[in-house]
């Protein structure tokens, strides 16, 4: 290269410096807040090196009664709710096929519309839905009872059975008509002349569906498939966060929930609940790093 | 080419026409029964009476939600923090997209890594907690912008798209004599327009929604934004419509008097009105942008 090159090279390292220290002070900066977790640290009281614990607050992750039984509640629901939407990953895909086989271009795209709708607002917004057609005097008890159903409101909100079956199904109505998106995109991308061809052997569209559209769709169901599973333990906060109450917390409370209560408990546990989020970090980087590995390995392909 | 039918064919076209009639349905009825209700006899209302249509139709709620001082200023910080954190978003985006398809670029591929990979972990909430506290960025505005500007998965978004532009234009711009920052402002942003538009809708949506933030880091109510005003009337066993009622002068008419419900109805709908109202026009540009994601992503 020559000299002018590099010295141009330079300049315009300058121009995106500004930018790569902001990545560098909002991404990176914070990792270094692990190391609060082997320190006895408790904001506001300014931090000091002379509170290192070493290991005491992984310790005690570990042995004290009380935060095993809560670890395990909180991995317990984690780990269901994860599992119900893993269980069902194949929804979007099943959408999108079928919604292909509407020939009425009109409702085609009017369902698709509506559907991808919700993936736009907020979760407190999807709350308040909820809120509003659920609680006491929300429509489905006025409803109810405007029919003779029933006497007495019942508020579905303080309601905490089958509450990993619920969250499941709000997660669905927000995200299902956006995930089937990618598929939909996918589906348009199969050759046409294959289903002619199909038709022509006197295939059912059940059977074209089954022989060319599915194994088409694969490889993207695959990849999304082993997204889902890196992120197993990454399922956010904020939908649980809205949802929960004192009526439903010990099933609601999944890890991100359980970091975020332990930090705003009283007395808020700083050290042990950055010790519990860094050990989920580094094991979804994990099973990350699994993911794309065996993504390697059966498709020669990786997908980060 | 004659077509075939099947009987196995005409059962399942009319299951998924009801069944994704059902889910639109769904999907849709929520937001248009509480908007209903908002423009509704509030006593009606209260009733349950508002199911399929307004009845006794009135705009006092929207006026009197407005008159509430805590909503006209997350108004104004939800709007702000959106414009100013989307046009950021926006012009950074693409200027990093470009700056990273340079040939010249030093040490190009490391950097775009050390941004990109930042997609794939974070620290938790408390070190970013911590973080932000240490950079005076609680209970500060620029607390919602600053951290939002440089956003990897954009980068990716507008750097596929400048590579796939004519090489030749840049070129023959850089061999005039044109600068880094002359080539990117005359030539890249013009033809970038539809990426752009991806991204800014994107951004502004993730702006307008965002929630958490606002949680973690502001304390001082005039921070507030319109979500979390909106969440902290969900959770509120205090009459809300008192206070509102005392502040409008609507008591006396009793049709149009507030009651808990009718508050909490028309701040969501002023919370979702944006989203509805863009969402429907913007569509495709959203579609765009999760192709092109999956593409790269």
């Amino acid at each position: 290269m020559g000299k002018a090159k590099k010295m141009h090279g330079y300049k315009e390292f300058l121009l995106i410096l500004p930018f790569i220290a902001l990545v560098a002070v909002f991404a990176y900066y914070p990792l270094y807040g692990w190391i609060y977790s082997f320190f006895d640290y408790q904001p506001p009281l300014p931090f000091s090196w002379d509170s290192f614990v070493g290991v005491k607050w992984f310790k005690m992750l570990f042995q004290s009664k009380s935060y095993i039984s809560q670890t395990l509640t909180v991995l317990r629901n984690t780990f269901a709710m994860s599992g119900i939407a893993l269980a069902f990953s194949w929804l979007p895909m099943f959408f999108a096929v079928f919604l292909n086989e509407i020939k009425l271009r009109p409702f085609k795209k009017f369902v698709q519309t509506a559907a991808t709708l919700p993936n736009f607002i907020s979760w407190v917004l999807v709350y308040s839905v909820a809120f509003l057609l659920m609680s006491n005097n929300g429509m489905i008890n006025s409803v109810l009872k405007n029919m003779g159903l029933i006497d007495r409101p019942i508020d579905f909100m303080k309601d905490s059975s089958h509450m990993w079956f619920k969250m499941w199904l709000w997660l669905t109505w927000k995200n299902l008509g956006w995930a089937s998106i990618m598929y939909i995109a996918a589906i348009s991308g199969i050759d046409e002349g294959m289903y002619e061809a199909a038709r022509i052997d006197g295939a059912t569209r059940l059977k074209c569906i089954w022989h060319i559209t599915l194994p088409s769709l694969l490889p993207t169901f695959f990849v999304l498939l082993l997204l889902n599973i890196s992120n197993l333990l990454n399922n956010g906060m904020e939908q649980y966060y809205v949802f929960q109450n004192s009526w439903n917390r010990e099933y609601i409370q999944v890890l991100d929930l359980y970091v975020y209560n332990l930090s705003t408990s009283k007395p808020p546990v700083y050290s042990i609940s950055t010790a519990l989020s860094m050990l989920k970090s580094l094991v979804s980087l994990a099973l990350l790093f699994a993911a794309n590995g065996f993504s390697k390995i059966v498709r020669r392909e990786s997908i980060i | 080419m004659k077509k075939v039918y099947f009987i196995g064919d005409r059962v399942m076209d009319i299951v998924a026409y009801i069944a994704y009639a059902l889910f639109a349905f769904i999907c849709v009825y929520p937001f248009y029964y509480i908007f209903i209700n908002t423009i509704s006899d509030n006593k009606l209302s209260e009733k349950g009476a508002v199911i399929w249509l307004p009845k006794g139709i009135h705009f006092q709620n929207y006026i009197d939600a407005f008159r509430i001082p805590d909503i006209a200023n997350a108004a104004f910080i939800s709007v702000a923090r959106t414009v100013v954190g989307t046009t950021l978003a926006v012009i950074v985006s693409a200027f990093l997209g470009y700056m990273f398809t340079s040939k010249t670029l030093w040490k190009k591929r490391f950097w775009y890594r050390f941004v990109v990979v930042t997609m794939y972990f974070n620290a938790g909430i408390i070190p970013w907690y911590l973080t932000m506290m240490n950079l005076r960025l609680t209970n500060n505005f620029l607390g919602y912008i600053l951290p939002a500007i440089v956003s990897p998965f954009y980068i990716i978004l507008t750097k596929t798209y400048i590579e796939s532009l004519p090489q030749e234009l840049r070129e023959a711009a850089e061999v005039d004599g044109a600068g880094i920052l002359k080539v990117f402002w005359k030539i890249i942003l013009p033809l970038s327009k539809p990426i752009m538009s991806t991204i800014a809708i994107f951004a502004a949506v993730a702006q307008w929604n965002s929630f958490q933030d606002t949680l973690l880091l502001m304390t001082r109510e005039n921070l507030y934004t319109l979500q979390f005003i909106l969440y902290r009337y969900l959770q509120s066993s205090n009459s809300l419509s008192a206070i509102v009622n005392a502040t409008s002068g609507a008591a006396s008419m009793l049709a149009r008097a507030q009651t808990q419900t009718s508050i909490r109805m028309t701040v969501t709908i002023i919370v979702a009105l944006p989203i509805l109202l863009v969402y429907p026009f913007f569509q495709r540009y959203f579609v765009k942008g999760v192709m092109i994601g999956a593409v790269k992503g």
